[in-house]
């Protein structure tokens, strides 16, 4: 069964015709020729394909696309900063050499953009020692929080100062 | 995968009715599991219903301090919200030690509860499976064997449940409201999930066409004081080898006055450590009187060279959180 379906990718309005069994990703990647989210495992175990559907971090390959039609879909590529530029994540990323081949960036710059929101409205994780209180961005509640988005080339401690650069990018109030 | 008719659901009733009237018909709610079965081919509907818009998405204290979680709401909103971390604590921590934050933002209540086993024989349907495809016999008895049940086992079905919120749900004696075709009824979480027996495809006791609507938690002493541990083969975003929810409640004196014990990894369902719980009521905290009361409940194991690590682990597991607990330690 076909049915039509509209999304906002990056800020432009885009209508498409999707089979129903078709998942976000591929109606990205495939029909919209957004190429930004990557398809690594297809299965919800790696963390490539992430965007930020209607603002909170989200897996495009485990979503069917007809079950999200009408969402506003950001990806790393249409992520910007308030002056219009970089966004904080994506410069962090650059400065602090948060990739190897890149495949993954994407999705980990999502992620982190995710998690940089989610510590904003305090909400705790696996490791927060105290779950009444709110959270403080250590090296391990960063860990943690970006567990889901695996590195095939290793690039973990780039990975890990990035976010740690725009965590306090973002709480001087540089974040877009 | 077959031809996909695809719906999304106005109200609960009509999505109940469209799913009962039709064998071929499934809720999808984030579809974090439903999606991959689509795509593996563990199962093949020809009918979606969408019940994850549905406005069941709301967190509401009850009357008599309980709480009520409607089934959309989804699991970082429920690990993130307030009355939960200060309530039940142990619920929170189960939330957050499983999957990853994108599959959290994604994932219902009720989904999670109804996600089906990770066995590898089930997710791979060259491979015969008594849960897939009843009757086709059981893969893993004899096969790949880590994850494999060692309490209540059947010789149909060895798997384990892989939910952690189930676990903990189990421990604080929720109930969960399920809407029908003939209404409302409500399960207590001990009779939602079952052992495999010989109809190993039956995961719950729930009919098909029955929808999750909600999950409530009644206020004890015992989830205030809770938490959850996880052995797992790596720090995060792995399934568990085993689990422990518990809760405890200490007499003026330091003795035992409540204690609730689940235990995840090691049955079909969820499984509640009463005859550990016995044990433990009246009694101090210490190493030595959890491990004891442990390895009561652990008398029925049965195990094999790749299950017999449990054993021990569950044991060891079910000391360090409770004498934790005994402690005031806040995880
Ligand atoms: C890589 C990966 C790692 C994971 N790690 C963990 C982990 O460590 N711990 C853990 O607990 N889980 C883990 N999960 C599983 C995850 O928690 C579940 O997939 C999720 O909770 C399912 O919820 P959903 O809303 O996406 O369900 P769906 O996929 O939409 O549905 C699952 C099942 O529930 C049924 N259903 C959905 N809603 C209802 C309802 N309201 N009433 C009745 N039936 C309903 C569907 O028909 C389907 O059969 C992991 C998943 C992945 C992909
Ligand atoms: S253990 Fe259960 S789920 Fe796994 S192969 Fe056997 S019958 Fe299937
Ligand atoms: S492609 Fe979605 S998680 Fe790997
Ligand atoms: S940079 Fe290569 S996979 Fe992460």
């Amino acid at each position: 069964m076909d049915a039509e379906i509209s999304l906002t990718v990056d800020g432009v309005r885009r209508t498409v015709m999707v089979d129903t069994r078709t998942t976000l990703l591929d109606a990205l990647r495939e029909r919209l020729g957004v190429t930004n989210p990557k398809k690594g495992c297809d299965h919800g175990q790696c963390g490539s394909c992430t965007v930020l559907l209607d603002g909170r971090r989200h897996l495009t390959c485990l979503s069917l696309a007809v079950a999200n039609d009408g969402a506003e879909v950001t990806t790393a590529g249409g992520l910007r900063g308030s002056d219009g530029g970089l966004h904080p994540v994506q410069q962090a990323f650059l400065d602090q050499d948060g990739y190897q081949c890149g495949y993954c960036t994407p999705g980990q710059v999502c992620s982190a953009v995710g998690v940089l929101d989610e510590i904003e409205q305090g909400h705790v994780s696996h490791v927060s020692d105290d779950l009444e209180a709110d959270p403080e961005l250590t090296d391990d509640e960063i860990r943690e929080r970006m567990s889901g988005n695996l590195c095939r080339c290793g690039a973990y401690v780039g990975i890990l100062g990035a976010v740690r650069q725009a965590a306090a990018a973002s709480s001087e109030g540089g974040a877009a | 995968m077959k031809e996909l008719t695809y719906h999304r659901a106005d109200d609960a009733a009509s999505a109940v009715a469209l799913v009962a009237g039709d064998p071929d018909a499934r809720f999808l709610g984030g579809g974090t599991n439903l999606v991959d079965h689509l795509k593996l081919g563990v199962t093949s509907p020809t009918t979606l219903v969408d019940v994850s818009r549905l406005p069941l998405d709301e967190v509401t204290e009850l009357p008599d301090g309980g709480l009520r979680i409607g089934t959309n709401v989804r699991n970082s909103d429920l690990a993130a919200h307030r009355a939960v971390r200060r309530g039940w604590p142990v619920v929170a921590r189960a939330l957050l030690a499983g999957a990853s934050g994108q599959i959290r933002n994604q994932a219902t209540t009720g989904g999670n509860l109804l996600q089906r086993t990770r066995c590898v024989y089930f997710q791979d349907v060259t491979t015969p499976c008594n849960k897939r495809d009843p009757g086709t016999g059981c893969s893993a008895i004899g096969g790949y064997g880590r994850y494999n049940a060692v309490l209540g086992a059947s010789e149909a079905c060895v798997t384990t449940h892989p939910s952690d919120l189930a676990v903990a749900l189990a421990a604080v004696d929720a109930t969960v409201v399920v809407l029908g075709q003939d209404g409302e009824r409500r399960v207590p979480m001990s009779d939602f999930h079952r052992l495999p027996g010989d109809r190993p495809e039956q995961d719950t006791t729930l009919a098909h066409g029955e929808l999750v609507t909600a999950v409530e938690l009644p206020a004890t002493g015992t989830a205030r004081r809770s938490t959850y541990r996880k052995a797992r083969d790596r720090a995060s975003y792995a399934f568990a080898l085993v689990s422990v929810a518990a809760g405890l409640e200490l007499d003026d004196d330091g003795r035992v006055r409540d204690v609730r014990i689940a235990w995840g990894g090691v049955a079909h369902k969820p499984w509640r450590a009463e005859v550990a719980e016995a044990e433990l009521r009246g009694r101090f905290v210490s190493e030595e009187s959890v491990r004891a009361a442990a390895e009561a409940e652990l008398a029925a194991a049965v195990t094999d060279e790749q299950t017999a690590y449990k054993v021990p682990m569950v044991r060891n597991l079910t000391a360090l959180t409770l004498t934790g607990l005994a402690e005031g330690a806040t995880r």
